[in-house]
C-alpha cells in the first residue's frame, strides 16, 4: 500500500467510476431469485485489492445471498463474478475449486465444525490443502490464533467457547490458508456492544496486518463505519449506495438516513 | 348448476394434491441418485480419509455388533419355535435347521440388520449432516474448497456399505446358534441332527447372496441418511423431520428391494 491512508485514496470511488486498477473481485449484473422471488436484481460491485467493502442493508435485503455467490455456495440466474480476470460462475470445477481456495470466509454464527476442538477447526483446511508436517500446522494455527487473540484455547470444543469467542475462531480458520480475499458474514450480529467493538478491531488488526481484500456484510452501521473503508448499500435486492463512508454518512437520501438513524420507512412499518 | 361450481375447487384440489406429492417423489428421487452419483464421482479422489473411514467403520460395525446380534439371536430362537412347533404336526422337526438356516441367511439376517442399521445408523446420519446444514458447517466447508460430499459423505456411505456384509455374517451365525439352543436344549431335539440339517441344504451361494443383499442394503440406508441431512431445511424441526424421514424411507426402499433383490440373486 502507498502512504496515502487508504481512506482518502478510495473517497468517492465506486463501481460506477473509471477506476485506474483492475477490481480483485467485480460483480457484474447478478441476478438471482428464488421460488419466483427476485433476490438480487442486475447487481454491480468492484472490490479492489486491498479494499475493505462493507455491504450493508436490512433483513432480507439480499446480503447474504450476494456474499455467498462470491464462493460459489450460490449460483447466479444472470450475471457474472470475476475474480482475478477468472469467470467464477463460468470456470470448470477444478478452476472454481482452486478460486475459492484464494478465498477465506467466516460465518454469522461462526460455523466451526462440533466434532473437532478448536485446533482441529483451523488446522482443517491446512490439513487438506497443504502438505505441512503436524509442526508448521501446529506452528500456523497459533499464528492465526495470536492474529485474533485468542491463545490457549486451542484443545477447548467449540462448545465451550462463548459467541464472540467463536466468531474470533472463525476468522482464524478463514485466514489459515493465507487468503487473498476475506469474507465476513455478519460478524457482528447478536453480540453485544463492547464484544462488537472486539470484533471489529480484531477486523481492522487483520486488515492491517494481512493487507487482504475484505468484504463484509452487516447492518449494523456501527461496525460497518468502523471498517469500512468503502460502503455499498443494498435496497430490495440493487445496490442504492456506493461510496466512502464519509460521503455515505452525509449522504442527503431519505432512506440512507432513515437506515442509518435506525428509523423504519413507512413502507417497512406496513 | 351452482353446485357444481361449488364442487370444482375441490376437484382441482385432488389434482393439486397428486401434482404436489409427485413432484415430492421426483424430487426425493432426484436427491438420492445425485448423492449416489457424486458418493461414487467422489470415491477415487484424493485424499483418502482413512481416519474417517475407520472412525466410520468403528462407528457403523462395532458400535451395531450388540444390537444386531441380539436381534438375530432372538429371530433365530423365535423361528425355530415356531417352525418346530408347526413341523412337529406333520413329524418333520428335523427339518428345523434348515429352515432356521435358510430363512436367516436367505432373508431376515439381511433385512433386519438393515432394518436395524437404519435406525441407528440411517437417523443419525441424517441428524448429523442435517445439523451440519443448518448450522452452516457444510457450507463452510464448501467455502474452504473442500468438497462435503468428499469428505462428509463417501466414508460414511463407503463405511456402511462395506460393514454390513461382516455385520450379517457374524448376525447370521448368532442367529443359527439362537435357534439351535431353543430347538435342542428347549424343544428338545437332536443336536447331532439339528447340526447336520442345518447345513444339509444350505449352498454358499445362499450365503453369499444374503450378503451382497446386505451391501446393496447398507448402501441404499446410508445414502439415503445422507441425503436427507444434506438437503435439509428449517433448523432444529427439519433436523427432526430428516430423521425421521430417513428412517421411514429407508426402511421401505429396504423392504420393496428386498424383493427384485431376491428376484435377481435366487
Amino acid at each position: 500500500m502507498s502512504a496515502i491512508p487508504p481512506t482518502q485514496l478510495r473517497v468517492g470511488r465506486t463501481s460506477q467510476s473509471l477506476a485506474p486498477a483492475t477490481p480483485k473481485v467485480a460483480v457484474l449484473d447478478l441476478w438471482k431469485s428464488f421460488a419466483g422471488h427476485e433476490v438480487l436484481r442486475g447487481i454491480n460491485l468492484c472490490v479492489y485489492e486491498g479494499d475493505s467493502l462493507v455491504i450493508v442493508g436490512g433483513s432480507g435485503a439480499g446480503k447474504s445471498v450476494l456474499l455467498k455467490h462470491f464462493v460459489g455456495l450460490i449460483t447466479p440466474d444472470r450475471g457474472h463474478i470475476v475474480v482475478d480476470g477468472e469467470d467464477l460462475t463460468r470456470a470448470d470445477p477444478r478452476v472454481s475449486l482452486e478460486i475459492r481456495r484464494t478465498f477465506g470466509m467466516s460465518f454469522q454464527e461462526g460455523a466451526l465444525f462440533d466434532s473437532l476442538d478448536v485446533f482441529e477447526n483451523i488446522a482443517f483446511p491446512l490439513r487438506r490443502h497443504t502438505a505441512k508436517s503436524e509442526e508448521e500446522i501446529a506452528a500456523r494455527v497459533h499464528e492465526c490464533l495470536d492474529l485474533v487473540h485468542l491463545i490457549g484455547v486451542e484443545h477447548k470444543a467449540t462448545g465451550e467457547l462463548s459467541g464472540g469467542m467463536r466468531r474470533r475462531i472463525g476468522f482464524a480458520r478463514a485466514i489459515a490458508l493465507q487468503p487473498e480475499v476475506l469474507l465476513f458474514d455478519e460478524p457482528t450480529t447478536g453480540l453485544d456492544p463492547v464484544t462488537a467493538a472486539v470484533i471489529d478491531r480484531v477486523i481492522v488488526e487483520m486488515r492491517d496486518r494481512l493487507l487482504v481484500t475484505m468484504v463484509t456484510i452487516t447492518h449494523d452501521m456501527r461496525s460497518a463505519f468502523r471498517i469500512a473503508d468503502r460502503i455499498a448499500m443494498l435496497h430490495r435486492g440493487e445496490i442504492i449506495v456506493d461510496a466512502a463512508p464519509e460521503l455515505v454518512r452525509d449522504l442527503a437520501d431519505p432512506y440512507v438516513q432513515k437506515f442509518l438513524a435506525g428509523e423504519p420507512t413507512e413502507e417497512e412499518v406496513t | 348448476m351452482s353446485d357444481e361450481l361449488a364442487a370444482a375447487p375441490a376437484r382441482w384440489l385432488i389434482f393439486e394434491r397428486i401434482g404436489k406429492a409427485s413432484l415430492q417423489l421426483f424430487e426425493e428421487v432426484g436427491r438420492f441418485f445425485y448423492i449416489l452419483h457424486s458418493t461414487i464421482h467422489w470415491s477415487f479422489r484424493r485424499p483418502f480419509d482413512l481416519q474417517q473411514w475407520t472412525k466410520q467403520m468403528v462407528r457403523v460395525g462395532v458400535d451395531s455388533m450388540p444390537v444386531v446380534s441380539l436381534t438375530a439371536m432372538f429371530t433365530g430362537m423365535v423361528l425355530a419355535l415356531q417352525t418346530y412347533r408347526g413341523f412337529e404336526r406333520f413329524h418333520a422337526e428335523s427339518f428345523v435347521g434348515s429352515v432356521v438356516s435358510l430363512s436367516l441367511t436367505r432373508e431376515l439376517g439381511p433385512v433386519l440388520a438393515a432394518l436395524m442399521i437404519a435406525g441407528r445408523i440411517g437417523s443419525s446420519l441424517a441428524a448429523e449432516l442435517g445439523t451440519m446444514r443448518v448450522t452452516e458447517q457444510i457450507d463452510a466447508m464448501h467455502a474452504m474448497a473442500v468438497e462435503p460430499i468428499h469428505y462428509l459423505v463417501v466414508p460414511r456411505v463407503g463405511a456402511t456399505t462395506l460393514m454390513l456384509p461382516p455385520l450379517v455374517a457374524i448376525a447370521n451365525g448368532i442367529g443359527v446358534l439362537g435357534g439351535f439352543g431353543v430347538a435342542v436344549y428347549l424343544m428338545g431335539a437332536n443336536p447331532v441332527v439339528y447340526w447336520e440339517k442345518t447345513f444339509q441344504y444350505l449352498d454358499l451361494n445362499d450365503v453369499f447372496s444374503g450378503l451382497i443383499k446386505a451391501a446393496v442394503f447398507g448402501l441404499i440406508l446410508s445414502v439415503t441418511g445422507c441425503a436427507k441431512g444434506f438437503f435439509t431445511t428449517g433448523g432444529a424441526e427439519g433436523v427432526g423431520r430428516s430423521t425421521t424421514a430417513a428412517v421411514v424411507m429407508a426402511s421401505v426402499v429396504i423392504l420393496v428391494s428386498d424383493f427384485f433383490l431376491t428376484k435377481i440373486l435366487f
